[in-house]
């Protein structure tokens, strides 16, 4: 039976102990005396007084009580928790990626910008595209380089009337969310009966007015856009271009690229398919691909490579360029973790990475599929990952998928994503990646077909669950009512009477 | 290669077969044959291999370790306490994903409910996201929620700002259609109060940075933020949080909304990431409503026991697509978590004990350096100042990383007005010797050119 951790663990605020010191700090060159001016000085500066060890104990107790890919089974849907190597840590950690400055003189790091450069070569076989910048610190900020990438190519056409940007309902969040950021009017499409593009729908939404669609395929749902070919000459023909949300490519690695289907954009994310680490929400890494008609309204500066004198550069003469959309280069030692990861799986390897990802997803459909209370809407072959619906389930005993994913945590199990993608009820959207055992899908399986069994036999214990985490289910009502976002804010309802936790 | 991440690799027929499948090559049906595609990769190597081929390119970087620098502009090197690295390493942390399922994840979610807790009593607001990208793309989503808040389209800013946080600006509101104005810089190189009064009408926000891209500590800050509440706008203040155990809190001095770079403490420099933007606001509804990024919050669980939870959600995409407050989804979160170590480390004594390092260390720079080149800003400095010379500054860069010295940020392709002008930065990292070197070999260096 799995226990996590329960420690009472005080905030940090509530173990400072008035005069200890946790900090060893150089002298300064000299002792010369500056004076802030009095109406600037700082007053009051109320945080926590703790020693080395304290800080250690604490957020290694606070570690304890959390939950990783390196704890057990991660397949929350549309995440790709797979395996983050231990050696990609390694590599990231050298002190020739810590301690180089970003505005050093390119002769400098040559090794950094040669990374840079070979990174970007990988992802382009990888997906079919003809240039990347490595910028976008995630897939959303590489979504919203995209969108603007299209933008600025219309309006450099004239076509300033090109401002309507078609998104399935399927998408994920992100995707109309950016879209609107750089201006785009969303424009959503439903999805046919079997979880794909309806090709009717696409064909009424197009018009002169499209400037693109925001497209991912295998699409959330784990299914593979049959008619991907037909969709991008609809879109195309329309003078629309397409947009490829590569945040996961664990489904088609080596077998097909968005490239060759006819996506002219495609972001792509490190911190998914290739294996560097999430961080518990972050950082990750989030590069953008464009066909070469494309790649002048890249953000500034992309990495070049001087053959005839072997050396790399930064090239900011893109007068077309978006711009920047996060400061620098993007992030690079997520990048280093990246490359590290794709020399050693290499062609086979990457190709067996999809080819056991859909293996894994598929085995997993097939041996839940026909268990009580959950439903497989849609088609049954999937790719990466399959979602279920807990529907039948709700109706028939109240118990929810959000009931099911808590009850998942008390065997040691990561819950799936669940009530995502919103066009499937319940949705329990499983992606198990290619890094888990056999008896790792089984025994999911064995859990899930537990708990539906319980869900029939005594739902009060799945509702009520979980029990074995380090606490019982959280009010997210409370939290949402009276906001207590920070200690501060603690302090005053505190003061006031107004908090008893 | 690779196979030792593979472990179903070894049983691949035996699971065909449990569900009907006769091969691989059949949970590819629906792949339209045509554009069906073999990698052209190289194959892949051992760990030892790559381990090996890592290392020689890395080889080729030059740190700040082997030859003093004087880069700051925006990034500077900070020491990072070796326990920091060690704690946000732990597996638990770093191989977790944003913490959906609260009960499982409250280790992550009390540490950057912490590290909210941390930034808030530095910036003296209340309310605090559990981070952006990094300081740019948090100025571009101030600017934006300005907008929302006022429902104007204006944002103030100086010109005197680093030219990655302009370009990353103007990207994200070129879609909003937002018109960026810039102001000048007076004679002590601040903000020219007169010329802000001239920009601040129908202006969504005002945005000043403490210290300002020259480095300079602008004295005027409390009047900037009561020229552009005056003219209904918001007042945004950008922080190098390093600065905070010496200087108010913005909060204190009128600010509406602080953001600034995390990253600076808790993490090395990575060439410029990851990094982790600060967002807070004051606790005024209005604020939060159109605040981007995500919050942790403090609750209970059903046994009345103190727990963390994601809150506030109805503000992001997942639940208002295109109505969201900002496209975020990942963060920054782990960068987050080791500058609330590093912080926690500082505590209130260190923190205002590094900040009269970094200022005692920026004035002895400013005297040693005055004995070469001109200061064009005669102000109180905090790790960069601004350096004229008379020889061209390439020259100088050129000379100086032939002596083994990296030089500071040439400005003039950004700031052509300021003429043969370098940003040279030090931090509490910069040593006695260094600063020697570097004053010796310019001496020779203008003495060489002949002027
Ligand atoms: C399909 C899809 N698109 C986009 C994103 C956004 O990526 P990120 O969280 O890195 O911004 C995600 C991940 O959350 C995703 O699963």
């Amino acid at each position: 039976m799995y226990r996590q951790a329960k420690w009472d663990e005080p905030l940090i605020f509530e173990l400072s102990k008035p005069g200890r010191v946790g900090f060893s700090l150089p002298d300064p060159i000299e002792d010369v005396e500056v004076d802030i001016p009095e109406k600037l000085k700082r007053k009051k500066l109320e945080l926590p007084e703790l020693s080395e060890p304290e800080v250690v104990r604490h957020y290694t107790r606070l570690s304890e009580m959390n939950y990783g890919v390196d704890s057990g089974m991660y397949p929350l849907g549309s995440c790709t928790m797979k395996y983050n190597p231990k050696i990609n840590e390694e590599i990231a950690g050298h002190p020739k990626v810590a301690f180089i400055h970003p505005y050093q003189d390119e002769r400098t790091v040559q090794g950094a910008l040669q990374i840079m450069w070979e990174l970007e070569q990988w992802l382009k076989e990888i997906t079919g595209m003809d240039r990347f910048t490595l910028q976008p610190a995630a897939g959303a900020n590489g979504e919203f380089t995209g969108v603007m990438i299209i933008r600025a190519y219309h309006l450099d056409r004239g076509e300033t009337q090109r401002n309507e940007m078609i998104v399935p309902d399927s998408a994920h969040g992100t995707n109309p969310a950016s879209a609107a950021m750089a201006g785009f009017k969303v424009i959503e499409i439903p999805s046919n009966e079997q979880g794909m593009v309806d090709l009717e729908a696409l064909e009424n939404a197009v018009s002169e007015r499209t400037a693109g669609l925001m497209l991912t395929n295998p699409n959330t749902l784990g299914i593979f856009e049959e008619d991907i070919l037909e969709i991008a000459k609809i879109v195309h023909k329309a003078g629309g271009l397409l947009y490829y949300d590569g945040a996961n490519l664990n489904g088609i690695l080596g077998k097909v690229r968005p490239g060759d289907m006819g996506f002219d954009v495609i972001h792509v994310n490190l911190h998914k398919t290739f294996s560097t680490p999430h961080g518990g929400g972050g950082p990750g890494a989030g590069p953008v691909g464009v066909k070469d008609f494309l790649k002048d309204y890249l953000p500034v500066p992309v990495v070049e490579y001087d053959e005839e004198n072997n050396r790399y550069y930064l090239n900011y003469d893109l007068p077309k360029s978006i711009g920047k959309v996060k400061e620098f280069y993007g992030n690079f030692a997520v990048l280093v973790r990246a490359l590290t990861y794709l020399k050693i799986m290499g062609k086979s390897g990457l190709k067996e990475v999809s080819e056991i990802a859909v293996l894994n997803a598929n085995y997993l459909t097939q041996k839940l599929k026909g268990t009580r209370g959950y439903e497989l809407p849609h088609k049954e072959l999937r790719k990466h990952e399959v979602v279920f619906s807990a529907e039948p389930m709700k109706k028939e005993t109240g118990v929810k998928a959000l009931d099911v994913a808590k009850r998942l945590l008390d065997h040691g199990l990561h819950a799936p994503t669940i009530y995502f993608p919103l066009i499937v009820h319940e949705a329990l959207m499983i992606e198990p990646t290619e890094t888990v055992t056999k008896e790792d899908l089984d025994y999911y399986v064995e859990v899930l077909k537990k708990i539906s069994e319980e869900a029939y036999s005594n739902p009060e214990l799945v509702k009520s669950a979980p029990h074995n985490t380090a606490v019982r289910r959280v009010d997210d009502v409370l939290a949402a009512k009276r906001p207590v976002i920070t200690w501060r804010m603690y302090k005053q309802l505190k003061e006031k009477g107004e908090i008893d936790i | 290669m690779g196979k030792q991440y593979l472990p179903n690799l070894a049983h691949k027929d035996e699971m065909l077969k449990e569900i009907g499948f006769g091969s691989i090559d059949e949970l590819f049906s629906d792949v339209p044959k045509e554009v069906m595609h073999e990698f052209n990769l190289p194959e892949g190597k051992s760990e030892y291999d790559v381990f090996l081929e890592m290392n020689q390119i890395l080889d080729k970087n030059k740190t700040v370790l082997e030859m003093p620098s004087f880069l700051g502009a925006g990034t500077y090197f900070h020491y990072v306490p070796a326990h920091v690295k060690y704690l946000i390493e732990r597996s638990e942390f770093l191989t977790a994903y944003t913490p959906y399922q609260a009960e499982i994840s409250q280790g992550m979610l009390q540490a950057l409910f912490e590290y909210q807790s941390l930034i808030a009593e530095l910036v003296g607001l209340e309310i605090v996201n559990a981070s952006m990208y990094d300081w740019g793309t948090a100025l571009g989503e101030a600017a934006l929620m300005a907008a929302r808040v006022t429902k104007k389209n204006k944002f103030v800013v100086p010109k005197h700002l680093s030219p990655e946080k302009k370009k990353v600006l103007e990207t994200y509101v070129a879609g909003a259609g937002m018109e960026i104005v810039y102001v000048d810089w007076n004679e002590k190189g601040q903000l020219d109060l007169e010329k802000l009064k001239e920009s601040v009408e129908n202006a969504a926000g005002v945005y000043i940075e403490m210290p300002n891209f020259f480095g300079l500590i602008e004295e005027n800050i409390v009047e900037v933020g009561e020229i552009a509440h005056d003219g209904k706008a918001l007042f945004v203040v950008g922080v190098d949080p390093t600065i905070l155990g010496i200087v108010e809190a913005p909060g204190e001095l009128g600010a509406d909304v602080v953001i600034g770079e995390a990253a600076f403490f808790g993490n090395p420099m990575n060439f410029g990431g990851p990094r982790a933007g600060i967002f807070a606001t004051k606790n005024d509804k209005k604020l939060i409503r159109q605040m981007p990024g995500r919050i942790i919050g403090m609750t209970k669980d059903t046994d009345g026991k103190r727990a963390f939870v994601m809150t506030l959600q109805t503000r992001e995409q997942h639940i208002r697509r295109a109505k969201a407050t900002s496209n975020i989804c990942s963060n920054e979160a782990l960068v987050a978590v080791a500058a609330a170590i590093h912080l926690a480390s500082l505590g209130p004594q260190g923190l205002r004990k590094l900040g009269e390092i970094i200022l005692k260390n920026t004035a002895y720079f400013k005297r040693r350096i005055s004995e070469v080149a001109e200061l064009p800003f005669d102000g109180i400095n905090f790790k960069d100042v601004l350096v004229q010379f008379e020889v061209p500054y390439d020259i100088i860069h050129e000379r100086l990383l032939e002596k083994n010295i990296h030089g500071g940020y040439y400005i003039k392709p950004h700031f052509p007005e300021l003429g043969e002008s370098a940003l040279f930065a030090v931090t509490e990292t910069t040593r006695k010797e260094w600063i020697e070197k570097l004053i010796v070999a310019l001496k020779e260096i203008i003495a060489e050119a002949g002027l």
